[in-house]
């Protein structure tokens, strides 16, 4: 009796154990080229990463049709490191140093970049972060292919302010650093606009929270002032279902109170019945119906290889952006070696989806189309407005008094992620 | 006579009727054709201007098709049609006859493109050619979407209807309406005046948006009247508020109760910390994904009936699962709760992978059904259908559990059990049986509790970490192994939270929560309602 239960117990605990530590899948072998792809395939933000993880294998696999990379196949190496941020750190170390792959690409919350950043500056290897962020910061080691604050909130807002004239301005967002770096710089941006103070309104909320009655009601009262009210929201992955839910149970139409989303993709409306949310807008740099023939094209590889069902979204095109650059770079140094690809990648230009042309800049950073899109019944968006041209990412906002004068350069001479103008020197203050 | 008479009549009226549709119809024909050819918003809003300025009511079947996006433009031909899903393909009709032209895959069509402002502009035109529409309910949506909308050119139409206007409703709004055009428009200040008096009696939020939007011009007996307006309205609505925050906590309290219910099972009554509580409730939701899938696919019509049918299921399911898991397992942990805490995390995160791997990690969609969908309104109070139902549903498990707790041979075995093993068991109770039935009947109720919350959240593998903490909350808060502690205690934590969220927010309302659970459990470590008596001493 007491050996079951030593066992059982030790199986359950194994189990446990072993859910969020999958064993890596590739064996070594010396002709081929390691990718490491660190994104969770189980916990919260499973929802979220999993597809990451497929759309990283597709390229990878797609690339090996091509010919691989000088001369050698590419071999994906899989790490789970199941929402746990601490967990990435370990799971990035092990991918650089026990599997040696020549780049990472994962990552999606910030505090799961900011947990293997130190990582990835010790064992000086390259990691593609593919998710739309608030910025401040620049990396030597670190490509920010997902969207900065100025390639997303500041275009989205613009559009608000000049085509719906929208006056005043809920700031909706779930408490983490995102949300709360984004609203600070969208609420000094609005500012700079002449919005008054007690026009703008700031929620936060707790992770996954279900009960949205309040503040959906809070809303619905803020907007009774008589002016046109439109609500920017940086409510993150599962709680924005209940949000939107809850909008259209009380009947919050698009025409009165537009609500712009920057977390809200083809993914995360699949769990949903958009017939109500109709109008509600989402800024994105990407979405699956944009017509263009790589994008054409991209879908119909995804949809044969995943299921009919799928739907791609914004940070697959990162991805899909981020591991062209990289394969470029690597045939352009003609070497995997960290230090030539981080040389080369600045000034790569690879294709796009939405039909232009991404380069990567100096600061890291790439530029990218900006698109607002409007929900459709059938789960889809469809582009309203398109900025004119690429917008340059920006990786210090100029809206903050405390980031205004820094830039980041990781070209000679300047080679600094954060280079103060004013003072002519590296090392600025970094907001957190 | 009579009936030949209105024959005459019918045909008189019908044939007008068509030979004014015939007057304008081509050219109404020529304005829509427009729509094949527009390449930017600027160009939809034109044509839509034109309908506007042809003011003929015969284009509203095309404007609502414009505005739900089913105004299609054939590829083949470029003739412009209003499009509707039939199966996997779409029947295509005339816009102006609504005769059926004939069906098309979707890939046949392009979508005469919209966006908000265009919607907006789409919506007013068709509440001022609805507004003389033969239907009391249409002309009623009418007048209050012209109330919102405050256009001061609509004063001429909504004067000519209100003078036609039968029904008292429907002209009450209408006068709103007219009030609110009033205000908004260059108007005389006595007029404004009395419009002011009108709009400030609907008492509503919009009534509110109308008075803060008019701008009263430095007159200033225009502008004392509007702040009392205001003030008036405002205080009527902070009434509504505490009402309003009653019915949210009443609303929040349900939703933990049910979350919790089955925990008052496993937990209250036998003691055992079930970590994998929430997973249940996710394999409850589940089912109804399920249930929904097969009806969409196999029989659309039954699309209402889906959470009646996943209900059964649902308690069977995870009824079964629970089951299976006393059996296996918690059973060889009995008395050692450090273990079995551990052993059912491990159990949660397994389910939770099982699922992840055969549904995928990404939410599933689970539908309203229509009687679950919408709103109603009751005075300042907005009550959404499927959170009055979810209330009604938690309160019959309630009572359910209680009857079959307190008036079933069941119940009193497992009342047996739980108070007494040693007695029970030589009663000739088999005590092993009872407990892995009570343990299912706790999962199966987990599971019924997941089909309610699958229609106010996310289907998802992580939907039972959300409700794990707060249900033993509220069975900790409401006292271990008393059902009626728990549901007080659910509907007093659900209330509280209610009215600390608007004034602390709803990070620091939670936080609040706990600290007072914490406080609480200090002074009463056995909960609200302790249980009194020998059994519990031991």
């Amino acid at each position: 009796m007491t050996d079951f239960r030593k066992s059982a117990f030790a199986a359950v605990l194994g189990m446990a154990l072993s859910s969020s530590a999958l064993v890596p899948m590739a064996i070594a072998a010396d002709d081929t080229i390691k990718v490491g792809v660190l994104h969770s395939l189980s916990g919260t933000m499973a929802i979220s990463e999993t597809t990451l993880k497929d759309a990283m294998l597709m390229l990878i696999d797609e690339q090996n049709k091509k010919g691989g990379l000088l001369g050698k196949k590419l071999e994906a190496v899989v790490v789970d490191p199941a929402s746990d941020w601490p967990l990435f750190a370990e799971k990035a170390r092990e991918l650089i140093s026990t599997n040696e792959v020549s780049a990472v690409f994962g990552c999606w919350t910030s505090v799961s970049r900011k947990s293997v950043l130190p990582v990835f500056q010790e064992l000086n290897s390259v990691l593609f972060y593919p998710v739309q962020y608030e910025g401040e910061e620049s990396q030597r080691n670190v490509f920010y292919t997902g969207a900065a604050p100025n390639q997303q909130a500041i275009p989205a807002v613009d559009y608000l302010l000049k085509e719906e004239s929208v006056k005043r301005w809920v700031l909706a967002g779930t408490d983490y650093v995102y949300p709360r770096t984004t609203n600070k710089i969208l609420e000094a941006y609005l500012k700079s606009k002449g919005v008054a103070d007690e026009d703008i309104m700031i929620n936060y909320t707790p992770f996954g929270h279900s009960d949205w009655q309040t503040i959906v009601a809070d809303i619905k009262n803020f907007g009774s002032a008589g002016k046109k009210t439109a609500v920017v929201s940086t409510i993150n992955g599962d709680a924005n279902v209940p949000f939107y839910k809850e909008l259209a149970n009380q009947g919050i139409e698009a025409s009165d109170i537009p609500v712009v989303a920057f977390s809200v993709g083809e993914e995360e409306l699949a769990g949903l019945d958009t017939g109500p949310l109709v109008g509600h807008l989402a800024a994105w740099n990407y979405f699956q119906s944009v017509e263009a023939d790589a994008n054409a094209k991209f879908i119909e590889t995804w949809k044969a290889r995943v299921g009919e069902k799928r739907v791609t979204n914004d940070p697959m095109e990162a991805h899909y952006i981020g591991f062209n650059m990289w394969v470029k770079a690597v045939e352009k140094a003609g070497t995997t070696e960290s230090d030539a690809v981080i040389d080369a990648l600045v000034g790569v230009e690879v294709p796009n989806l939405t039909g232009g042309t991404s380069v990567m800049l100096k600061n890291h950073h790439i530029t990218k189309p900006v698109l607002i899109g409007e929900i459709q019944s059938d789960g889809q968006f469809e582009v309203v407005f398109e900025t004119e041209g690429l917008v340059p990412g920006d990786a210090w906002s100029d809206f903050l008094p405390e980031s205004k004068p820094l830039v980041a350069d990781w070209t000679d001479p300047v080679n600094c992620g954060n280079y103060n103008t004013e003072t002519k020197s590296c090392g600025g203050a970094a907001i957190q | 006579m009579t009936i030949l008479l209105r024959a005459i009549f019918a045909a008189i009226l019908l044939f007008s009727s068509l030979h004014q549709a015939g007057a304008d119809e081509a050219e109404l024909r020529t304005i829509i054709a427009k729509f094949a050819s527009v390449k930017k918003f600027t160009d939809t809003q034109s044509v839509i201007n034109e309908l506007a300025q042809s003011a003929d009511a015969a284009a509203v079947p095309a404007l609502k098709a414009l505005a739900d996006g089913e105004l299609n433009i054939l590829k083949s031909d470029g003739t412009v049609v209003i499009t509707r899903k039939e199966g996997d393909g779409f029947v295509y009709s005339d816009p102006l006859s609504g005769e059926t032209l004939g069906t098309a895959g979707k890939s046949d069509f392009r979508k005469v493109k919209i966006k908000n402002s265009i919607r907006r502009s789409i919506g007013g035109l068709l509440s001022s050619l609805t507004l003389g529409s033969t239907d009391p309910t249409v002309r009623l949506q009418a007048a209050e979407a012209l109330f919102s909308k405050a256009d001061p050119d609509a004063l001429a139409q909504l004067d000519a209807a209100i003078a036609d206007e039968t029904s008292g409703d429907v002209r009450e709004r209408m006068l709103q309406a007219r009030a609110a055009t009033v205000l908004a428009g260059d108007n005389d200040p006595e007029a404004k005046l009395q419009a002011i008096a009108v709009v400030s009696g609907r008492g509503d939020r919009k009534a509110l948006a109308v008075l803060n939007a008019f701008a009263a011009n430095e007159n200033a007996e225009l502008v004392a009247a509007r702040q009392a307006a205001i003030d008036r309205v405002n205080d009527a609505l902070a009434s509504w508020q505490a009402v309003q925050n009653i019915w949210y906590g009443l609303s929040l309290g349900s939703v933990l109760l049910l979350a919790a219910i089955g925990l008052a099972i496993t937990f209250g009554v036998m003691g055992v910390i079930n970590m994998a509580h929430g997973e249940m409730v996710m394999l409850g939701a589940y089912t109804t994904f399920v249930v929904q899938e097969i009806i969409r696919t196999g029989y659309p019509g039954m699309f209402d009936y889906s959470l009646a049918i996943a209900l059964p299921l649902a308690f069977l399911v995870a009824g079964a699962v629970g089951f299976a898991l006393e059996r296996g397992l918690i059973r060889h942990l009995y008395g050692r709760p450090l273990e079995t805490l551990l052993a059912t995390w491990g159990v949660s995160l397994i389910l939770q992978q099982a699922v992840r791997s055969i549904f995928g990690p990404t939410n599933r969609e689970v539908g309203n059904p229509s009687w679950m969908s919408g709103a109603y309104e009751v005075g300042g109070l907005v009550i959404t259908a499927n959170r009055l139902w979810i209330v009604v549903f938690c309160l019959v498990v309630f009572v359910t559990l209680l009857f079959v707790l307190k008036r079933t041979r069941f119940g009193l075995q497992m009342r047996a059990v739980t108070q007494n093993r040693a007695m029970a068991s030589s009663m000739g109770i088999r005590t092993p049986m009872v407990d892995a039935l009570t343990f299912a009947l706790g999962s199966g109720i987990a599971g019924i509790a997941g089909v309610a919350l699958s229609q106010i959240d996310n289907v998802s593998p992580n939907l039972g970490q959300g409700y794990i903490i707060d249900s033993f909350m509220v069975v900790v808060f409401g006292g271990v192994g008393n059902l009626w502690g728990t549901l007080v205690g659910a509907f007093t934590l659900g209330v509280a939270n209610k009215f600390l969220e608007p004034y602390a927010g709803a990070v620091l309302a939670k936080i609040l929560m706990l600290v007072f659970i914490i406080l609480f459990i200090q002074r009463r470590p056995r909960g609200l309602f302790a249980l009194r008596g020998r059994a519990v001493e031991t």
